[in-house]
């Protein structure tokens, strides 16, 4: 589904990604793990189209696609979801009206009919209870005055309305606490299936503990300095992160 | 020029259509001369050296007697009636009342919308004690002109106690008929002790592309302990001019809340004061200009803040596209004796052409220590991250720049509390940005 090869990516004239391969299979949960500053964030911004960014070498195909090809609304309509990690406020539109528009937008490029209003409230009630919310937070304006656990909910409640293939998950769990935690998870959890595919990014093992991930993959200055199983974050979360800059010296001697 | 004026004036107070109650004669006669003394304000003056009025000072324009309302059906009025016909709304076409193509609606006992030309007619002291009480022709030689010539608007009065529980839609109508003309438009509010009100006062016209010039004062007094949502909706031809001025005084525990939408004409100026005229009184000021083309929109408003423990608050919005150009001007004047004031100014722009053009200027003079007062204004573009989350979630560039747009002007149209108007505002918005 995602297929990224020696990718390179700098912000200003500074390189962050410095060669980073990674492929997604349609069913699976990718966790990339890693310290501040070591790209995880950035890896996720480039994915989903961020301005800041630029693209400085290699390739990354989704679903066959050059994905650089594609402006940021394209890779959206053709599947692709970030969960931000600080998601945008936006007073005056409402979270329903937002969230509508958004998918209409999905649907009109593949050809299909917009969703009436009526028709999109039945929609968003199924979507709710993935994030067990009530229909209330659908009029308050989009993350305006939000906790940060609410946002962070609301994430995934795009990510259940908007049903991507493949779903970047930028730091969902930062900032949450345990019950928030359990809630973000479980609904991510229903909305795993064969067809769709995750990279969930995390500082932490904590959350891997309830969505628990295929491969786990560790970044460290913008590479991929480890890949394994779920035990990898096990591993991690016991040695901590000089660990793993300890195996990265060793790796580039 | 004043003399074409004064002609002008001589053969309107002759004529039976000036015909009112005698203490009217010298609150024309004054303000005519008062007119004749200035003339209209000399380009350099402050308060008027962005506002370039040389088109209006320089034009002859044609007073009185259009007529047109009997080309008008009702159908074509439908858009302004907020789809509610029964809604009390009184009808100006080109200036004069068309009774024709109002509505009476149903209002509360004692309650009295009409024509003030009707009103004058029957003479009586309540306009005596308010007419030209609160807009003062010293103010303004647009004042003093509109003063002269005035003869029709509306009239509302609500007496104490008293909820008007519906709205009343003040409707103002061009039709081509008005090329070349100026109107006067004359409007008085006066909402009583413990009452409510809602009033619409719009300026419309059936005949885009039309040069002519309205001069409207709108005076409000919001009475002891009274309630007034006063909403203002400025949709001129875009080859008209529109210089008006809105007075608003309110009484000891009154809330004033004004709402003045502008979108229409080549060069648009609305002067908005507010003077809180006792204690514990309020004034909340909100507005929302969309300019495109060559258009200019100015907003003066002043906020008079003479007694202690007053608050007023205040949001203007605008979003300037083309190579228009908005002026903003926010006065907050507190006096000494004022203490306790809490006073909050807000001016914020979005800008979406390289072209557009924004002067803005909060103005705060307090002459009062133990006070609360602030002001901010800003002039930006739409927010890089903004567009790219919209993007992210499917939404083109362009409807995202537009959604974003959109959300910038809905988050001040919210503060209206009547839904069918904020819903019409909300389309008016949607409609000018999908014409870009």
């Amino acid at each position: 589904m995602l297929e990224i090869k020696d990718l390179r990516a700098s912000a200003g004239d500074k390189e962050i990604l410095k060669g980073i391969s990674l492929t997604v299979n349609a069913g699976e949960v990718h966790a990339v793990m890693g310290p501040n500053g070591s790209g995880k964030s950035t890896l996720a911004q480039v994915l989903a189209g961020h301005p800041a960014f630029r693209v400085t070498g290699g390739t990354v195909t989704f679903d066959g696609q050059d994905l650089f090809e594609l402006e940021p609304e394209v890779r959206a309509q053709a599947g692709l979801f970030l969960a931000f990690q600080y998601p945008v406020e936006i007073p005056g539109v409402s979270n329903a009206y937002f969230l509508r528009a958004a998918y209409n937008e999905i649907r009109k490029s593949r050809g299909l009919e917009e969703i009436d209003s009526m028709d999109f409230l039945e929609l968003l009630e199924q979507k709710l209870k993935v994030v067990q919310w009530d229909p209330e937070i659908m009029s308050r304006a989009v993350n305006a005055g939000f906790s940060g656990g609410e946002k962070k909910r609301n994430e995934i409640l795009q990510l259940a309305v908007l049903d991507p293939k493949l779903a970047i998950l930028d730091e969902t769990d930062s900032g949450l606490d345990i019950d928030a935690l359990r809630t973000v998870a479980a609904g991510i959890n229903q909305l795993r299936r064969p067809d769709n595919a995750f990279i969930v990014i995390t500082h932490y093992q904590r959350l891997l503990n309830y969505i628990v991930p295929d491969y786990v993959h560790v970044l460290s200055d913008g590479k991929v300095v480890m890949s394994g199983g779920k035990d990898l974050a096990l591993e991690l979360e016991a040695r901590g992160y000089e660990w793993v800059d300890a195996q990265a010296e060793a790796l580039a001697k | 020029m004043s003399e074409a004026y004064l002609r002008e004036f001589e053969s309107f107070t002759g004529a039976a259509t000036a015909e009112g109650p005698e203490w009217l004669e010298p609150i024309r006669r004054a303000a005519m001369e008062r007119f004749a003394a200035t003339g209209f304000p000399h380009p350099r003056h402050e308060e008027w050296r962005f506002t370039p009025i040389a088109p209006i000072a320089q034009a002859t324009w044609r007073h009185g007697g259009i007529g047109g309302a009997e080309e008008i059906a009702r159908e074509q009025l439908a858009e302004f009636v907020f789809g509610h016909e029964e809604w009390c709304t009184l009808v100006f076409v080109n200036g004069e009342y068309a009774p024709g193509l109002s509505s009476a609606g149903a209002l509360a006992e004692g309650v009295v919308a009409t024509s003030l030309a009707d009103a004058l007619r029957n003479g009586g002291d309540l306009l005596q004690r308010h007419l030209a009480h609160y807009a003062r022709i010293e103010e303004s030689p647009f004042t003093a002109l509109n003063t002269a010539f005035l003869r029709d608007g509306g009239l509302i009065h609500v007496p104490a106690g008293v909820d008007l529980s519906r709205p009343v839609n003040l409707v103002f109508v061009t039709t081509a008929d008005a090329a070349g003309a100026v109107i006067h438009p004359r409007n008085l509010i006066i909402v009583e002790r413990n009452a409510r009100a809602s009033l619409i006062e719009s300026y419309v016209t059936l005949a885009p592309g039309t040069r002519y010039w309205t001069n409207p004062v709108t005076e409000v007094w919001t009475g002891p302990n009274s309630w007034v949502e006063h909403t203002r909706i400025q949709r001129e031809s875009e080859a008209a001019y529109h210089v008006a001025t809105t007075e608003a005084e309110v009484a000891r525990d009154g809330h004033y809340r004004s709402f003045s939408m502008a979108m229409g004409a080549a060069l648009a100026r609305h002067n908005l004061n507010a003077r809180l005229a006792d204690q514990y009184s309020e004034a909340l000021l909100y507005g929302l200009y969309i300019t495109h083309g060559e258009q200019l929109v100015d907003t003066h408003t002043v906020l008079y803040h003479d007694h202690a423990n007053c608050r007023s608050w205040e949001v203007y919005k605008g979003i300037l596209d083309g190579r228009s150009h908005a002026v903003f001007n926010g006065k907050v004047f507190v006096k000494p004796e004022a203490q306790k004031t809490d006073a909050k100014q807000t001016n914020r722009n979005l800008v979406l052409s390289d072209h557009a053009k924004v002067d803005t200027k909060p103005q705060l003079e307090i002459f009062a220590d133990d006070v609360k007062c602030t002001h901010g204004a800003t002039v930006g573009r739409l927010d890089d991250i903004a567009l790219f989350y919209a993007r992210s979630r499917g939404v083109p560039q362009e409807a995202a720049e537009r959604l974003l747009t959109y959300a910038f002007a809905a988050e001040v149209i919210e503060e209206v509390a009547l839904e069918p108007v904020r819903d019409e505002l909300d389309r008016l918005v949607l409609e000018r940005l999908e014409g870009r």
